[in-house]
């Protein structure tokens, strides 16, 4: 039981400090942008008191670059506050559609940096669940981890919906590389320990090239229903 | 002096190289560690500035392949990372003088390339 504790707050950690790392990293970048516009409007400022013409069209173009990077700040830092709100209730309605487009938006830069491309694939329903919100995108997090690792040629992972009467199903679509990586990678213990919390299974699709994650559309009424199977078979 | 900037924040690169440009040093950019490694087909370099972290491969990966295209080619690396241990790790690999950190200072910039070239 402490083995099981040590691994559910390693992976908690881990991935938080994961994900702000990565943050701070973007923050750190668009800082830069805006340092070198700023930098370059002093520039222009003292070209004009030298009595060199500025082009009007120049100065459009450095103001709109700084309005584009605070507009990419404040989705960051969105994203940002939505995953430190993730860990206010242990257990709460979540709109799928707001947990899939901050796993997105959390994982952007790492999949930038491996060169691929993340697709939501917009289902015609969007489901709300019950369930443990930043459990939940830990867990998006692991299997999209796996995934761009497993996009082979192809570097690029969707995510689309399937939903059913209890429960929903997840999809990462597009791994071409999923053959070879699959059998020893994943799902490792880290894996299973957030899918026992969360009432989830994984399973593949091989003719797909697909993984699926399976959520209980109410965690507690999954893990009660779990609870007294298990109770009656005892 | 020519120099190519390398960073995947293509609106950091272009900003850099037109202030540069105002001092009077002709610059290019790439943001991918492959369009770079075109620029050195077809064109000569005094310095490269190099992002840490690039997609698909570290600007340390990237030097190496660059510099056995061109030895005579110098080099500065600049990154993102704001921790102590990181500078430290990176300074190691690189030497001080030629590590920068984000938000980069233009003038700092411009210290370390003129004391880099006239080694």
């Amino acid at each position: 039981m402490n083995r099981q504790l040590d691994i559910e707050m390693a992976t908690e950690l881990r991935f938080f400090g994961k994900m702000t790392a990565s943050i701070s990293h973007e923050i750190k970048n668009v800082m830069a942008i805006i340092n070198e516009s700023a930098g370059l409007l002093e520039d222009y400022s003292l070209m004009a008191e030298k009595g060199m013409p500025i082009d009007p069209v120049r100065l459009k173009v450095v103001s709109e670059r700084v309005a584009k990077q605070i507009q990419r700040a404040d989705g960051i830092t969105k994203n940002l506050n939505n995953l430190a709100h993730s860990v206010d209730e242990f257990k709460k309605s979540v709109g799928l559609r707001e947990t899939l487009e901050l796993a997105l938006g959390l994982a952007q830069r790492l999949a930038d940096m491996r060169s691929v491309t993340l697709e939501l694939q917009p289902p015609s329903d969007f489901p709300n669940v019950i369930t443990s919100p930043f459990h939940l995108q830990n867990l998006i997090w692991h299997v999209l981890d796996f995934a761009m690792d497993a996009s082979g040629e192809g570097k690029t992972v969707g995510l689309t919906l399937e939903t059913g009467p209890e429960s929903v199903e997840i999809r990462f679509t597009g791994l071409e590389g999923l053959t070879n990586l699959w059998e020893t990678a994943f799902p490792t213990k880290k894996e299973a320990v957030l899918m026992e919390m969360l009432g989830a299974t994984i399973h593949r699709d091989m003719n797909a090239r697909e993984i699926h994650l399976v959520l209980p559309r109410d965690v507690q009424q999954q893990l009660t229903d779990s609870q007294s199977i298990t109770e009656n078979s005892d | 002096m020519r120099i190519l900037l390398v960073d995947d924040e293509q609106e950091l690169v272009e900003t850099l190289a037109e202030r540069l440009k105002i001092r009077g040093i002709e610059a290019c950019w790439a943001t991918t560690g492959d369009a770079a490694m075109d620029f050195l087909e077809d064109e000569n370099f005094d310095l490269a500035v190099l992002d840490v972290k690039l997609p698909g491969i570290s600007g340390i990966e990237l030097h190496k392949k660059m510099k056995t295209k061109c030895p005579d080619l110098k080099f500065i690396f600049m990154t993102g990372h704001g921790s102590q241990d990181d500078y430290a790790a990176g300074t190691a690999q690189t030497g001080e003088d030629y590590y920068l950190l984000k938000p980069v200072n233009i003038d700092q910039l411009m210290d370390k390339m003129t004391k880099l070239l006239s080694r």
